[in-house]
């Protein structure tokens, strides 16, 4: 891996948004009219919309950044741009690190505006600490950005690509925990639902509403989603080909 | 007098895509510091042969090499450039943007930009989106991402379809200059009038190389006015002596 081609990569690719502020706009504030949206359907609700809203936040903002970089090794593919790359002095490592830098970056302020919004605005109250449900927002986000570089890679059109979302995003939320406790499944749903990284990051934002301490299982946590992106980004780079037919 | 050295070397050359053969046992040689045009009409697997040259194209059988090395090998990847038939580059991003990523890519100096934007005769537009540019324009963009950095070996596939004739005589002009600094260029067309400012052809058609020799001895030998024709004759020839 090279840091100047990765850091060139991720340069390049803000230059791409930049010059496109509409998805920018919708990537900042699509996350945050949701959350607004569960305030106002919960008004009447206030200990649901505190029991669900962590879990909501770490869901919003992946499953925007999944849907948007879902496309991305598609795009590169259909603009010939991939080939050409791949025909160049570029590591596979270095085209994908150095797109989840840049979408990596955006989601960072993505969920910094959702959770500032969150306890802010609409007066979300956890018994944890602030800064505990902003980091699970900011990784989980990135997450999203993880899976939608690895998934993208097997995407042949458009079409393939948008259905990405409910094949991988979908199943995740129905065994996250969130509609039924994981340990109510039965047996095999819960066992894949420990194999699936979103669980991980809505055990932590649930752990973060009711207990005021940092407690070791939040930050493993943490840990298996961090360790999941890293792992969507290498398995990604390894779909890759430099040769097609 | 010795063999110049090679730029590429093909053996048995077999390529298979979408269930079609495209190369079947295809061996050729490709002197250095030239410029080659591979001409013949489309569909005929020039571009196949190129994408195997540069080594992203999978191959069934055979051998190619290029500049010494197994092609597509991490080490020829700054070595090799090349420039697809439909313009590879960002249209969302301006020209300079395209190039100055690519020439980081490439790690390439950053004054390189500037070179091939006065090349490709771009410089005036260096700050528009490739996008909203014409197609020549932008094909002309494209190209000179492959002119950054020093490639020994400039793989192009039909650089200069679409352009007006002052400027497909200035790149032709700008392709002789690189080849008498000793690199090569293999330069595709299906236009037969462009083969007069080659050194060398290879004619193709269907898959097989027809023929490859110099503009001059092609029309000794078919007794041709003009390189059109003698693919014409060539082509009659083969039909007429089946295998």
């Amino acid at each position: 891996m090279s840091v100047s081609r990765t850091a060139a990569t991720t340069r390049r690719v803000l230059e791409q948004l930049r010059r496109d502020p509409r998805t920018v706009a919708l990537l900042l504030v699509v996350p945050m009219a949701l959350l607004w949206l569960l305030e106002l359907v919960f008004t009447e609700q206030p200990a649901t919309f505190d029991a669900i809203g962590p879990a909501l936040l770490a869901l919003f903002p992946f499953v925007v950044m999944f849907l948007v970089t879902s496309v991305t090794t598609l795009r590169e593919r259909t603009s010939g741009t991939l080939e050409r790359l791949l025909s160049m002095p570029l590591g596979r490592l270095d085209l994908l690190v150095g797109y989840l830098a840049a979408f990596g970056l955006v989601a960072i302020v993505q969920a910094v505006l959702a959770s500032g919004l969150m306890l802010g605005l609409l007066g979300l109250d956890v018994a944890g600490p602030a800064w505990l449900l902003v980091l699970v927002a900011v990784v989980d986000a990135v997450l999203g950005c993880a899976l939608g570089l690895f998934v993208s890679a097997f995407a042949r059109t458009e079409f393939q690509a948008v259905q990405f979302m409910p094949a991988i995003v979908l199943p995740q939320f129905l065994l996250c925990g969130l509609l039924v406790p994981r340990d109510e499944l039965g047996p095999v749903l819960e066992a894949i639902s420990w194999a699936l990284p979103l669980s991980y990051a809505v055990d932590a934002m649930q752990r973060i509403t009711v207990e005021a301490d940092v407690s070791a299982r939040t930050l493993v946590d943490l840990a298996v989603v961090a360790a999941a992106i890293v792992l969507s980004v290498g398995l990604g780079a390894a779909t890759l080909r430099r040769r097609t037919a | 007098m010795s063999e110049p050295a090679a730029a590429v070397e093909i053996e048995g050359l077999r390529v298979v895509r979408g269930g079609r053969v495209v190369l079947d046992d295809l061996s050729l040689r490709l002197p250095a510091g030239r410029v080659i045009g591979l001409l013949g009409p489309s569909g005929c697997g020039k571009s196949t042969l190129l994408r195997s040259i540069v080594g992203v194209q999978i191959v069934e059988r055979g051998t190619v090499r290029a500049l010494g090395l197994p092609a597509g090998a991490p080490a020829l990847r700054a070595r090799v450039a090349y420039a697809t038939q439909a313009a590879s580059v960002y249209d969302d991003l301006g020209v300079e943007e395209n190039l100055r990523y690519f020439a980081a890519v490439l790690g390439a100096p950053a004054r390189d930009v500037e070179r091939v934007l006065a090349e490709v005769d771009l410089a005036d537009h260096a700050g528009r989106p490739v996008g909203r540019l014409s197609g020549g324009q932008r094909s002309r963009a494209s190209l000179a991402v492959a002119l950054l950095g020093r490639p020994e070996l400039l793989v192009l596939d039909e650089p200069t379809v679409g352009l007006d004739p002052v400027l497909r005589a200035e790149l032709w002009g700008l392709f002789r200059r690189l080849a008498d600094e000793g690199r090569t260029l293999l330069v595709s067309s299906h236009v037969m009038d462009e083969a007069t400012r080659c050194h060398e052809l290879l004619l193709m058609r269907d898959g097989a190389i027809l023929a490859q020799q110099t503009p001059d001895e092609l029309l000794a030998r078919t007794g041709a006015r003009d390189v059109e024709a003698a693919f014409l004759a060539l082509v009659r020839d083969e039909i007429g002596t089946p295998a």
